[in-house]
């Protein structure tokens, strides 16, 4: 089963976006914000991160950038999932390393069409 | 509404736009003609059928036929004809028609403008190889308030992320305000014409590709044939036909085959005889097992 570890600061987005991976078949975890992302994925690196941008501690911009200077930090892919959705904000986040960009609010059929286009179709994802 | 109201509307639709609706689809008419009949100040779908048999408004029958139509779409649906076309049909075509120069693809039921736009990108990306060239790329739907938003080629951001890799949106789109607009340079490779395709379209010329999907599913089996027929007739010999991954030629017309090697993907069938009779063709090879 694949991973998903989702790093934001509302309990109510998490939760959503849970259910929905969850749905797919990936097994997931949850993180607040960076900082406690960064030590999540040093005990175990996901396959996949959904990541808000603003957030207390460590915003999702300087976990990013932390994340692919960090060793395996490199292998997941990350899908910034954020209310910063302007074009600048796109392209810093796709210069820092993000693979994929949602823009809030969104919902099952894009966080499918978008994990699919890194690489994991949603009926794949058992395996 | 009666039985006697909805039979009227299912052998109305089925005239004016091919839709073969079952009994089971009562409730999609109400649920869809129930905001006609307010647009119109008609009280109960009893006076919209009324108005739909005389004396007879163009504006209320346009109304009906496209509230039935189902828009559905998104950028790079399915992906796969998509991939076919930038890996294997451009390519052939890029060779095939070296001579002519001329590439010419139509989009059979465009709805809001993500398949030709999908088309546009990848064309776009392949400019260096199709210098001189004269690409065309024509897109045509039932309903021209489809089409009307397609021209206009403004979508919200749910419409950018379905199928859409974000890079392309930053590539070609630009932000305004809650919406993305494709470029200009996109919008003018594409021209958009109404069209019923229950009615003649030979006027439209020969493509190379045809892409004709997700709508054939919505029309009975002999409309599908006629329609498969006329598509043949429209597509040139070495031509490519794609439909959707719930549609097929099989059992409906013997004009066009599926082809052995990619799903979705049909061709002339006087063309598949050839390449088979052909000694050279590297297929016949392992067809008959020499």
């Amino acid at each position: 089963m694949k991973t998903c570890l989702i790093v934001d600061d509302s309990a109510v987005i998490r939760k959503v976006a849970r259910r929905i991976l969850e749905g797919m078949n990936f097994k997931v975890a949850e993180a607040e914000d960076g900082a406690k992302a960064l030590v999540q994925c040093s005990d175990a690196m996901p396959d996949v991160i959904l990541l808000d941008w603003n957030m207390p501690e460590m915003d999702g911009y300087d976990f990013l950038r932390a994340l692919r200077q960090s060793p395996s930090g490199g292998s997941p892919k990350v899908l910034f999932c954020t209310t910063e959705n302007d074009v600048g904000a796109i392209a810093r986040a796709l210069h820092a390393g993000a693979d994929e960009y949602i823009m809030k609010p969104f919902d099952r059929d894009i966080v499918s069409a978008k994990l699919e286009q890194v690489g994991f179709p949603a009926q794949a994802n058992a395996a | 509404m009666t039985d006697v109201e909805f039979d009227f509307l299912r052998a109305y639709l089925k005239t004016r736009s091919g839709l073969a609706l079952t009994a089971e689809k009562r409730y999609l008419v109400e649920s869809r003609l129930g905001p006609v009949c307010r647009r119109f100040n008609l009280a109960t779908l009893h006076d919209l059928v009324g108005a739909l048999k005389t004396p007879r408004d163009p504006a209320v029958e346009k109304a009906v036929v496209e509230a039935m139509t189902t828009n559905e779409t998104f950028f790079f649906r399915d992906r796969t004809p998509f991939d076919l076309f930038k890996d294997v049909l451009l390519p052939e075509a890029i060779v095939r028609r070296a001579a002519q120069r001329k590439l010419r693809i139509w989009c059979a039921a465009a709805s809001t403008g993500q398949e030709p736009y999908s088309i546009a990108m990848m064309l776009q990306d392949a400019a260096p190889r199709l210098a001189g060239w004269t690409v065309e790329i024509v897109a045509t739907d039932i309903s021209t308030e489809v089409l009307e938003k397609a021209r206009a080629g403004l979508y919200s951001h749910f419409e950018v992320q379905r199928g859409l890799p974000v890079q392309l949106l930053l590539k070609h789109f630009e932000q305004i305000g809650e919406q993305w607009r494709i470029s200009q340079g996109l919008r003018q490779m594409v021209d958009y014409r109404p069209l019923n395709l229950l009615h003649p379209f030979d006027a439209l010329g020969t493509f190379d590709i045809i892409y004709c999907r997700n709508v054939l599913i919505y029309f009975d089996a002999p409309t599908k044939g006629d329609v498969l027929g006329r598509l043949s007739a429209s597509l040139s010999p070495d031509g490519a036909l794609l439909l959707g991954a719930a549609e097929t030629v099989i059992g409906l017309t013997d004009r066009l085959v599926p082809s052995p090697t990619h799903r979705g993907l049909y061709n002339q069938a006087r063309a598949a005889g050839a390449r088979l009779a052909s000694p050279v063709a590297p297929p016949l090879r392992r067809v008959v097992g020499l």
